[in-house]
C-alpha cells in the first residue's frame, strides 16, 4: 500500500517530498509536541490529523496531545475566540480564573512530556496559558494562532497577550493578523489537504448524483458560494449579483453552508437569505451538517464559478478548495482572499454585487478564459497552498527559532 | 578539472515586523528604520511566495504603490530597480528612498494619500542546507535540474547573485569553468531574466537551455 508520502508525491512531484525528507533528516532526534484542545472537528484538528502522520513518516519524533476541560472552560475559550475575532464582550472574571486553573491542571498532567520536548507547538488560545506552569521548560515554545486577530476586542487580547508574550515565537496566518509581541512572529498561511474528503477527486457518477440530489440542471451554469450564513460573507450581495447575471444569461445559484449553532446571528441571516431568495427555483439554499465534506466537495466540483464575496475574511480556505478544483473564484477584496485570487489569473477581486455580476457574466461568456483560469488556479494551489508547503514551513520554522538572530542559517 | 557542483537547497520563512505603512510618507519613514532583511524579502522573497508573474511591477514596493495608491509613475520607477546590482542591501535601501523622495517632491498631495490597503513590512530568515548531491559535468547538472526543488533553483539562480562573484548565478559561474565548449551554454544561462517568471517556469527554462546547449545534449 502506498504511504502517505507516496500519495502526496503523486500530486506535488518528487522534488517537494525530497525537500521535506532532507529537512526532516537535519532535525536529528528532536522531539516535537503539538498541543491543541480537540482531536475531532475544526480546522486545527483537521490539519494536525494529516501533519502528524506525515511528520512521523518522515522519521520525526512527533507527539500530539490534547488538553481536557469542562463546559465552563470551553465556554470561556469560545468567548475568547469570538472576541479575538472582533466581538465586543467582556469575559466574566470567574471564567478567566477557571481557564487558568484548567491550564494548570493540564500542564501538570503533561509536565514530563512538555518539559523535556525540544519544540512545543501550542495551538490557539485554549492551551496558551500552560506556559505559565512550565518555568523549567527546556525547548522552544511556539504559539500558533489560527484565528483572524486583525481587529481583536482589546481587553481580551491584552489578557491573552500576557501569556503569549512568554513564548519564544508565534505563528500567524497573515501579516494583517499579527499583533505586536516581543518575539519573532512568523507568517505561515494555512493549507488544504488534497487527500481529504473535502478535496479528494470524485467520480463522474458521484457528481451526477449531486445534480439529482439537489434538483440542479446539469445543462445550465451553476455559481456557488460555500460559507456560513454570516453577514461578513455577504450572502445577500451574492443573491443580488445572481439576479443581475440572470437578466442576461440563464444561471443557477447555490448558497451552501453549515448551521452556525454558536452564532445567534446565523439564524437571522439565514432567514433573511431565504426571504431574499423568495420562490426562485434556481436559488438553492442548502443548510448542511458541518462535517458533510463530500457534499461540499461535489457542489464545488459541479459549479462553473465559485463566489466568496466576503466583506471581511480570515484566510478563506473555501477559496483555496475551490481553486484546487480548477474553479475561478470571484472573491471580496479582503483578507486572505487577496493572497489567493489574482485578477485575470485565478479569478477576480470585487467590491460590489455589481462587480461580481460583471465578472460572472464575463467568465460565462468567455468559456475558454474560464477554463484557462481554472487550470492556473489549480497549479497556483499546487505550488503554494497544499499541506506539504505548510509542513515545509513548520520544519523551517524549527531551525529559524533556534537561530532567531540570524537572517541566514547555513546547515552545511 | 572544476570542483563538482554541490547542489544546495534553501527554505525561506517570513516574519512579521509589526510595521506597516498607509501612505508614501509612512513608507519612506519606515524604510529608514526597517531591518535589511525586509529589503531582501520584498525584493527577492517574492519568488518563493504565492504570486503570478507581474510583468510590470517586480517588487513588493512597486506592486503596493500601484495597487494600493494607483501611482503608476512611482510604481514604474521602483520596478526598474535591479536588486542584483546592489552588493550591499544598505545601498539598495538608499536607492529606494531616493526614488521615493523624488516622487514625493513632485506632489504636495501624494505623500499623504491613504492607500486602500496597508503595506506590511515583512522580513525573512533563510535556511540553507546541503542536499549532498554532487555533479561532475554540465551534462549531469542539466539532467539534474528538472528534479531540483524550487528552493535549489532559488538558491543557485537568484540568491547566488548576492554572493561572490557578485551579480552572477551559480550555474553560469560553474559552467564557465569548463572552457570554450561550454561558453555558449554559460552565456545562454546568464541571459535568462529571473524576474519575468515563476520558479517553476525558471526551472523549465534552465532545463531547455541546458538541453539545447550542452554538447551531446538535447539540441
Amino acid at each position: 500500500m502506498a504511504t502517505l508520502l507516496d500519495q502526496y508525491e503523486e500530486i506535488t512531484g518528487t522534488d517537494v517530498i525530497d525537500q521535506l525528507r532532507q529537512l526532516a533528516k537535519l532535525l536529528g532526534g528532536k522531539r516535537i509536541i503539538h498541543i491543541n484542545s480537540t482531536k475531532a472537528g475544526g480546522g486545527v484538528a483537521e490539519i494536525l490529523h494529516r501533519i502528524i502522520p506525515l511528520k512521523k513518516e518522515l522519521g520525526i519524533d512527533t507527539v500530539w496531545e490534547t488538553i481536557t476541560g469542562d463546559a465552563d472552560f470551553f465556554q470561556c475559550t469560545k468567548l475568547m475566540h469570538n472576541t479575538l475575532q472582533g466581538n465586543r464582550f467582556d469575559i466574566p472574571d470567574y471564567l478567566l480564573r477557571h481557564y487558568e486553573a484548567v491550564n494548570r491542571e493540564n500542564a501538570e498532567r503533561l509536565r514530563g512530556l512538555l518539559e523535556e520536548a525540544d519544540v512545543v507547538f501550542i495551538h490557539d488560545p485554549q492551551p496558551a496559558a500552560m506556559i505559565e506552569s512550565m518555568p523549567a521548560r527546556k525547548g522552544k515554545w511556539i504559539w500558533r494562532c489560527h484565528i483572524d486577530v486583525s481587529s481583536p476586542y482589546r481587553p481580551v487580547w491584552k489578557y491573552l497577550r500576557d501569556f503569549v508574550r512568554g513564548y519564544d515565537a508565534s505563528v500567524w496566518s497573515l501579516s494583517e493578523f499579527a499583533q505586536r509581541l516581543p518575539h519573532p512572529m512568523y507568517l505561515i498561511p494555512p493549507s488544504i489537504d488534497p487527500l481529504s474528503d473535502k478535496n479528494i477527486e470524485l467520480s463522474p457518477e458521484e457528481l451526477g448524483k449531486t445534480y439529482a440530489r439537489w434538483d440542479l440542471d446539469p445543462q445550465r451554469p451553476i455559481i456557488t458560494q460555500i460559507s456560513r450564513f454570516d453577514r461578513f460573507k455577504d450572502p445577500l450581495g451574492v443573491i443580488r449579483a445572481y439576479r443581475l447575471v440572470k437578466e442576461f444569461t440563464p444561471v443557477q445559484l447555490i448558497l451552501a453552508g453549515g448551521g452556525a449553532t454558536d452564532d445567534p446571528e446565523g439564524e437571522e441571516v439565514f432567514n433573511e437569505v431565504k426571504t431574499s431568495a423568495g420562490d426562485d427555483p434556481d436559488v438553492h439554499i442548502l443548510l448542511l451538517p458541518p462535517d458533510d465534506n463530500l457534499t461540499i466537495n461535489a457542489l464545488q466540483r459541479i459549479s462553473d464559478i465559485i463566489l466568496q464575496k466576503s466583506t471581511r475574511e480570515g484566510f478563506g480556505l473555501t477559496v483555496t478548495e475551490a481553486l484546487w478544483k480548477g474553479k475561478p473564484v470571484i472573491g471580496g477584496d479582503t483578507g486572505g482572499i487577496r493572497l489567493q485570487v489574482v485578477n485575470h489569473h485565478t479569478g477576480f477581486l470585487v467590491n460590489t454585487p455589481e462587480g461580481a455580476a460583471l465578472r460572472i457574466r464575463y467568465l460565462l461568456k468567455r468559456r475558454e478564459k474560464l477554463e484557462e483560469m481554472g487550470q492556473k488556479a489549480r497549479e497556483f494551489v499546487r505550488e503554494n497552498f497544499l499541506i506539504t508547503r505548510h509542513l515545509r514551513e513548520y520544519l523551517t520554522l524549527i531551525f529559524a527559532v533556534a537561530n532567531e538572530t540570524q537572517d541566514r542559517i547555513e546547515l552545511l | 578539472m572544476a570542483e563538482p557542483f554541490a547542489v544546495r537547497d534553501c527554505a525561506l520563512i517570513a516574519i512579521a515586523t509589526g510595521q506597516y505603512a498607509y501612505t508614501l510618507a509612512e513608507l519612506r519613514d519606515r524604510l529608514e528604520i526597517i531591518p535589511l532583511s525586509c529589503i531582501y524579502y520584498h525584493f527577492w522573497g517574492g519568488l518563493l511566495r504565492p504570486k503570478f508573474d507581474n510583468p510590470e511591477y517586480q517588487n513588493d514596493f512597486a506592486i503596493w504603490v500601484y495597487h494600493g495608491l494607483r501611482d503608476k509613475p512611482l510604481a514604474e520607477r521602483m520596478s526598474l530597480i535591479d536588486p542584483s546590482k546592489y552588493h550591499d542591501l544598505e545601498d539598495l535601501r538608499s536607492e529606494l528612498i531616493d526614488i521615493l523622495e523624488e516622487r514625493i517632491d513632485e506632489s504636495e498631495l501624494l505623500p499623504w494619500m491613504k492607500a486602500n490597503q496597508r503595506f506590511y513590512f515583512v522580513r525573512s530568515q533563510t535556511v540553507v542546507f546541503d542536499t549532498r548531491v554532487r555533479l561532475d559535468t554540465p551534462e549531469l547538472l542539466g539532467e539534474h535540474i528538472p528534479h531540483m526543488s524550487l528552493g535549489s533553483v532559488f538558491y543557485h539562480f537568484i540568491d547566488a547573485r548576492r554572493r561572490p562573484p557578485w551579480g552572477r548565478d551559480d550555474f553560469t559561474h560553474w559552467v564557465s569553468g569548463f572552457g570554450d565548449d561550454y561558453a555558449e551554454l554559460a552565456e545562454q544561462i546568464s541571459q535568462i531574466d529571473p524576474y519575468f517568471t515563476s520558479l517553476v517556469e525558471l526551472r523549465d527554462e534552465l532545463t531547455r537551455v541546458f538541453a539545447a546547449h550542452t554538447p551531446g545534449g538535447g539540441a
